[in-house]
């Protein structure tokens, strides 16, 4: 069997996106070992994702990719360069953390994700979870269709391949971020027939000095605007698409008006021609890791589950820090203090010296962005009658085909009262992406045919994956012969 | 808020397998029941099981007689219903490495038959392979068991509380049982948030936390946690037809050792993925991940079946056999407190005696005689055992 232990690092960063890469160069420069985890090939997170590096002129540049801080990761990059150079910190790319454990005192699991990388076991005293978010779907009749996307996954073929995924656009669901992914469609040459928002923005006419605030963001929100009045995109409030058409391929939508709650007024149907239906009903913590350590949770301001840190970035378990969308989504800026605040909190609790002015610019930084994302997600939560856009035949879980009228007979029938209860029985998120994709939306159903709602322990026992990602049953094997403990 | 109306026959605590087949059987038989569960319903072990309905892996014995009874009632009075919690007889195939194992196993498998349960002997690994064609090469023969069945236990647990619901029974989720009524030296109720619930004679189907529900009577019931893993792969066309094991799962399973012990046992499903148990050791409520359990259970997995060495396993689940010292349930009412009844204590068999248990109890609760003798399975034997 090949050796796969990494021994004696002072820190494991989990996740090379804003916020991982701010506590690995923070941590990594104060002088501690650090082993730099992530899924992908080269750094960057969700948030700046690019074309591969290694083939630097193969691809043209659209201006729908000019990204954000690009600078700011071109600096993280460089200081993550040479702490790697200077044998200080490893990048342990291609390797997707399954699990955290206890042994001396941390074990960091990893299995390749990519083809040239090997399994890897990292022992640390520390841990920083900086595993980010991902879009969170939400069901209508006609989802299942090629041709619907989540918003971020077509912002990221834009980011990552410069791939346009469709011709005729209509953008929906809720929040800022449907606006950059309009935008950079609109860019990128697509027609974008509608943006739907689902909620009405007086929301944020409400708090706008929060939003001034938060310089970064306005600035973002504003250079949007721009392009979409540019491109003359309709922007619609107080409207969702609660169909999608077409047989094998989308070819068009259902646009109706909903009230506050998202109950859809009647007759006002609107059918429109499209070929790419891109839904963001913004996104969902990554939470398994720090589930999976013990770390406490709570539920968020935007319904999610997130997990809960100190003033420094501390998790509820000694050693294990947080940093990022884990502990809540709040965009770039917020999740790279945090990142180096955690990296700098760490550093202290090893011993190394403490900087009290850079902790207080930090906190200080952190504050204000939470302050933005608080409202943010006010003005933009999921309505809580959505579940009533969805047909008998609609399905929820694509993994195990599960559709909304067994959910509802579970609940009706059967008498399965939470949205474990109703897994188990009727098996929504027990496929292969165990409830990653459907277990939001899962809960709001179940939630309106009990008319409960979901308390943090039901949310928590959706996010228990004690394998983050699958793994080959000889790779736990390996386990057995007790060694690398 | 009090529970109006007359008092019910009995209230049950606790809605894992046991509480709702003893809801099932109580309901059938006119009686009027309320069962009362803490989470929702089979929010315990019964949702972290294998659902197998075995008497392959039955030392003869107490057990054995009511894991008969309990297919004898799976198959009967419970056969219309088989399809709502996917019975499906699919058989039994436990193999041996070593011409020791081969050897105990033959010695079972003839007592079994003298008391006519179906074991065929699997001469030779041809013949092994004929049954079970991906089984690894090395094995030397085994035991067929065309008898072992296989349930999904959480269906079966609220399919006979949907039944039971239909007969007039009442059942309360999220609703915790936080003491217990004694008048007179006679348990006549539960207490719960929401206020008291009276009835003719208290259940407790607690699983693994039993004891400590029958210690609010002051009643001393020795169950305790025994810790099992499982591990489920992803769906695959490789069929695993029968539930398949090595023999050592049967010794494991009558030891008392609270140390980790690990045997295989695989199985396909209908869904295509692979269940992939298991483990037992005894470390208290503790939900973590052990690397160590399920390593081993993936290496033994592996050796009898070398095609899933390389298939992804997707998730790991672990729960807590309610185990007794003797390794026998404790079925009947409680000598030490009138009008406390116990359904507990099945350890890693509850999901297939679970009918059995129920059908027995409610006759012994209608004073009828039990079809089977529920003397071995007495609760207050352990205090007998002391004083003696
Ligand atoms: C398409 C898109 C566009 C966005 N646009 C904006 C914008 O314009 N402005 C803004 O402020 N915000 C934007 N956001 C949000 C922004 O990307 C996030 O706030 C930010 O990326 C969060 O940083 P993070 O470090 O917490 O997580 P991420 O950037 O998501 O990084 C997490 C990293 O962890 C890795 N990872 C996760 N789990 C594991 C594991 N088990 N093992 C190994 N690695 C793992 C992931 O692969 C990823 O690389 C956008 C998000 C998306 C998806
Ligand atoms: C890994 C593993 C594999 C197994 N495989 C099999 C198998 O293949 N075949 C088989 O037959 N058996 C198997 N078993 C054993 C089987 O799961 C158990 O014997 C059975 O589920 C026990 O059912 P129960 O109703 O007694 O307990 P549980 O299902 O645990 O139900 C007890 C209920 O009581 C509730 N409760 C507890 N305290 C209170 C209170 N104070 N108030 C109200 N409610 C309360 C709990 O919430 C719980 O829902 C396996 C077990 C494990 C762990």
């Amino acid at each position: 069997m090949p050796d796969r232990t990494r021994s004696d690092y002072d820190l494991c960063v989990v996740g090379a996106g804003p916020a991982g890469l701010n506590a690995t160069v923070t941590a990594g420069e104060r002088g501690l070992r650090v082993a730099l985890v992530d899924v992908g090939v080269q750094p960057g997170g969700q948030y700046w994702r690019h074309p591969d590096e290694r083939f630097p002129d193969t691809l043209p540049q659209p201006s729908a990719t000019r990204r954000h801080g690009w600078r700011e990761y071109r600096d993280l990059d460089a200081r993550l360069d040479a702490l790697v150079r200077g044998g200080r910190v490893v990048h342990l790319a291609g390797r997707h953390v399954w699990g955290v454990h206890p042994g001396r005192p941390f074990l960091v699991r990893a299995t390749a994700a990519g083809e040239d990388a090997d399994p890897v076991v990292v022992h640390a005293r520390r841990i920083v979870l900086a595993t980010g978010a991902y879009d969170r779907q939400l069901p209508v009749p006609g989802w299942t269709t090629p041709g619907v996307m989540a918003a971020g996954g077509v912002q990221a073929l834009l980011a990552g391949h410069h791939v346009r995924a469709g011709r005729r656009v209509v953008v929906a669901g809720t929040g800022p971020f449907l606006l950059s992914v309009a935008a950079g469609l609109a860019e990128a040459g697509a027609e974008v027939v509608a943006v739907c928002e689902a909620n009405a923005l007086t929301g944020w006419a409400a708090h706008p000095l929060r939003t001034l605030q938060e310089p970064g963001k306005l600035v973002e929100g504003a250079g949007y605007v721009t392009t979409l009045l540019r491109h003359r995109v309709p922007f619609r409030t107080r409207t969702v698409i609660t169909a999608v058409h077409g047989t094998g391929r989308v070819t068009g939508a259902t646009l109706r008006r909903v009230d506050r709650r998202g109950r859809a007024r009647a007759g006002s149907e609107e059918r429109v021609d499209a070929d790419l239906v891109a839904l963001g009903w913004g996104f969902i913590p990554q939470l398994e890791l720090a589930v999976g350590v013990g770390a406490a949770t709570r539920v968020d301001v935007d319904g999610s589950l997130v997990a809960v840190v100190d003033d420094d970035q501390r998790s509820s378990v000694s050693g294990v820090y947080l940093a990022g969308e884990v502990t809540g989504v709040g965009g770039a800026v917020q999740s790279g203090a945090e990142g180096a605040l955690a990296g700098l909190t760490a550093a202290a609790d090893a011993g190394r010296a403490d900087d009290p002015r850079l902790r207080a610019r930090l906190r200080r930084r952190i504050a204000r962005a939470h302050r933005f994302a608080v409202a943010m997600h006010r003005a933009s939560s999921v309505p809580v009658d959505w579940p009533t856009w969805l047909a008998d035949d609609t399905l929820v879980c694509r993994c195990e085909e599960v559709d909304t009228g067994t959910v509802r007979a579970a609940v009706r029938d059967l008498a399965a009262d939470d949205p474990r209860d109703v897994r188990v029985t009727a098996r929504p998120g027990m496929g292969m992406c165990q409830g990653r994709m459907c277990g939001f939306a899962l809960s709001c159903l179940v939630s309106v045919e009990t008319a409960v709602t979901p308390a943090a322990a039901d949310l928590a026992s959706l996010a228990t994956r004690p394998l983050a990602t699958p793994v080959r049953l000889a790779e736990l094997a390996e386990m057995a012969d007790g060694e690398e403990g | 808020m009090t529970f109006r109306g007359p008092a019910p026959d009995a209230v049950i605590v606790g809605a894992g397998m046991l509480g709702a087949a003893v809801a099932y059987f109580a309901a059938a038989a006119g009686m009027s029941v309320i069962v009362v569960e803490r989470g929702s319903i089979a929010s315990g072990t019964t949702s972290r099981c294998e659902g197998n309905l075995l008497l392959s892996d039955k030392e003869v014995g107490p057990e054995l007689e009511l894991a008969h009874y309990s297919q004898y009632v799976w198959r009967g009075e419970l056969a219309e219903h088989a399809d709502l919690w996917e019975f499906e007889a699919k058989g039994g195939l436990v193999a041996a490495a070593s011409e020791a194992q081969r050897a105990g196993l033959d010695a079972l498998a003839e007592h079994q038959r003298s008391l006519g349960i179906r074991a065929e002997p699997v001469e030779g690994p041809a013949a092994l392979r004929e049954i079970e064609p991906a089984i690894a090469p090395h094995l030397l023969g085994g035991v067929y068991y065309p008898e072992d069945a296989q349930v999904q236990p959480v269906l079966a647990a609220h399919h006979l509380l949907r039944l039971a619901r239909e007969r007039g029974a009442e059942v309360r989720t999220h609703l915790p049982v936080t003491g217990i009524r004694i008048v007179g030296g006679r348990a006549v109720g539960v207490n719960t948030p929401d206020g008291a619930i009276d009835a003719g004679a208290v259940v407790v189907c607690a699983g693994p936390w039993s004891g400590d529900v029958a210690r609010l009577a002051g009643v001393d019931l020795p169950i305790r946690p025994r810790r099992g893993f499982v591990l489920v792969t992803e769906p695959i066309p490789v069929t695993i037809r029968h539930k398949v094991y090595s023999a050592e799962y049967v010794e494991n399973v009558a030891s008392s050792d609270s140390g980790l012990q690990v045997s295989p046992v695989v199985e396909g499903t209908p869904s295509g993925t692979v269940l992939i148990g298991s483990s037992r050791e005894r470390v208290g409520f503790d939900a973590g991940f052990s690397a160590e359990a399920v390593g081993r259970i993936a290496s033994a997995a592996a050796r009898l079946f070398p095609v899933l060495a390389d298939v992804q396993v997707m998730r790991t689940y672990s729960g807590f056999r309610p185990y007794s010292p003797d390794h026998l349930p404790v079925i009947g009412e409680d000598a030490r407190m009138p009008g406390l009844w116990h359904a507990a204590g099945h350890e890693g068999a509850g999901i297939g005696l679970s009918v059995g248990t129920g059908r027995l109890l409610v006759q012994a609760m209608r004073h009828a005689t039990p079809d089977v003798s529920l003397l071995p399975f007495r609760p207050h034997r352990f205090a007998d055992a002391d004083a003696a």
